[in-house]
């Protein structure tokens, strides 16, 4: 991460704090607490953004702001790409990388009106494979409530989410499955498919 | 009929298999087709109907449509709604017998007791609001999966929608056989309870219409990413394992 922005004293402090954690304790395994914390601020900030009132444009920004800081995008972009990402040269794949960002934040980002006056009730965590599994509820105007699941792994040293299970349907495998065939329109040219995200979502 | 009986005896008899994570999809040329006459069912007649609903149910037109969070409260869509999902209740409690579950058979019949009396025929959900008593959807699809019959071969199925062999079979048995109001409505009762569940249909497609828009059409390869979508969340209403992605052991 080379860009990092620095908002608030606070944000910067709890940098400071977090740098000096890491310092002290390099390879600190992640809690079932800890995974939850990341989510639950990550909630916190999506809500804080939903509630602004600020033009859509500028939220998706924001948006893109939240998943920088809380989501693992590398790992993501990654998986979504499939077979291909160990094709490409880095350079390339660092495109693939902020197109996908910029691509997520709009495609769910422009959902954001179904948020207006819910809330999402982050639960507890368990271990699945190499990660955490945080569960939580979201409770939208007018649905029933929904079991969402984010998938946290501290493999980039932070907890960060690389998945979201709303009730069974799996995001990363559904991105997977949308580059999959963004790639087949392009027969199989990862830089067309960079272009066609940008516009995309 | 004759053709539905006859996928009903091949669904039951010997339904395809896939590897694990994977959907088998033998009639995936067919199953196109199906989905693009659905698409443009959807584009010329469902979307349409379903924004005219939404704008009619109490929200104000809109400049662009989706400036306005959803209505609160139930709204004439919902009202019918409410109607045509608690006539099919009783087929619900005969299901969750069928599967050995006591407990959803109760309470759906509870909320059925209830909603018809107190919720004037089930046009208002007291049952739901005051008691707790939420309806537990189930199906004969539901019912053969406890039985151990497998999924069998993926299915776009014409309106409809997305499907598999042995879930079809569900339907068509839900739909002739296990409708115990059968013997009890007259043949007006039932028009009206089908009338419901088409009105209703297309007040899900407004509650849920930018997921619908989304995956049908801003999707690069809509027929996949339904076909994903129904079959993830089917195996997650019949509480199947899922599948598992971690990026960091690939």
């Amino acid at each position: 991460m080379t860009h990092m922005p620095i908002n608030t004293r606070r944000g910067f402090l709890g940098l400071m704090a977090a740098g000096t954690c890491l310092a002290v304790t390099p390879a600190r395994a992640m809690t079932a607490d800890t995974a939850t914390a990341a989510i639950q601020r990550a909630v916190d900030e999506v809500f804080a953004i939903i509630n602004s009132g600020a033009a859509p444009a500028q939220m998706y920004q924001q948006f893109e702001g939240v998943f920088a800081r809380h989501a693992d995008v590398a790992a993501i972009a990654r998986s979504a790409l499939g077979p291909a990402a160990r094709e490409v040269d880095q350079a390339t794949f660092a495109q693939f990388r902020t197109a996908m960002s910029g691509y997520i934040s709009r495609k769910y980002g422009k959902r954001f009106r179904e948020f207006i006056g819910s809330r999402i009730e982050v639960g507890g965590a368990r271990q699945v494979k190499s990660f955490w599994s945080v569960g939580s509820t979201a409770y939208l105007n007018g649905r029933s409530p929904m079991q969402v699941e984010w998938h946290v792994s501290d493999k980039t040293g932070q907890p960060r989410f690389f998945n979201l299970i709303i009730e069974g349907v799996n995001m990363l495998a559904s991105e997977r499955e949308e580059i999959r065939a963004m790639l087949a329109r392009r027969k199989g040219d990862v830089r067309a498919v960079i272009a066609d995200l940008q516009h995309a979502g | 009929m004759r053709l539905a009986g006859a996928i009903l005896l091949v669904s039951l008899a010997g339904c395809a298999s896939a590897p694990p994570g994977e959907i088998a999809d033998p009639y995936e040329p067919m199953n196109r087709q199906v989905h693009a006459f659905n698409k443009s069912l959807d584009a010329n007649l469902l979307r349409p109907v379903a924004r005219m609903a939404r704008l009619g149910d109490g929200a104000k037109a809109p400049a662009e449509p989706w400036t306005k969070p959803y209505p609160q409260g139930p709204g004439a869509i919902g009202i019918v709604g409410n109607f045509g999902s608690n006539l099919s209740l009783p087929g619900k409690v005969v299901n969750s017998l069928l599967q050995g579950r006591p407990q959803p058979a109760w309470q759906n019949t509870a909320r059925f007791l209830v909603n018809s009396t107190l919720g004037l025929a089930g046009v208002f959900d007291p049952a739901g609001e005051e008691f707790a008593l939420t309806e537990v959807d189930t199906d004969f699809g539901e019912t053969l999966h406890v039985w151990g019959v497998p999924s069998g071969a993926y299915l776009e199925l014409p309106v409809l929608g997305p499907s598999t062999e042995r879930d079809l079979a569900g339907k068509i048995v839900d739909f002739v056989l296990i409708d115990p109001l059968d013997n009890v409505l007259t043949d007006e009762q039932k028009l009206a309870g089908t009338a419901a569940r088409v009105v209703s249909k297309a007040g899900e497609r407004a509650q849920f219409g930018s997921t619908v828009d989304s995956v049908l059409h801003d999707s690069a390869d809509s027929y996949a990413q339904t076909r994903l979508l129904y079959t993830q969340h089917r195996r997650y209403e019949l509480k199947q394992e899922e599948d598992v992605i971690d990026p960091y052991a690939d």
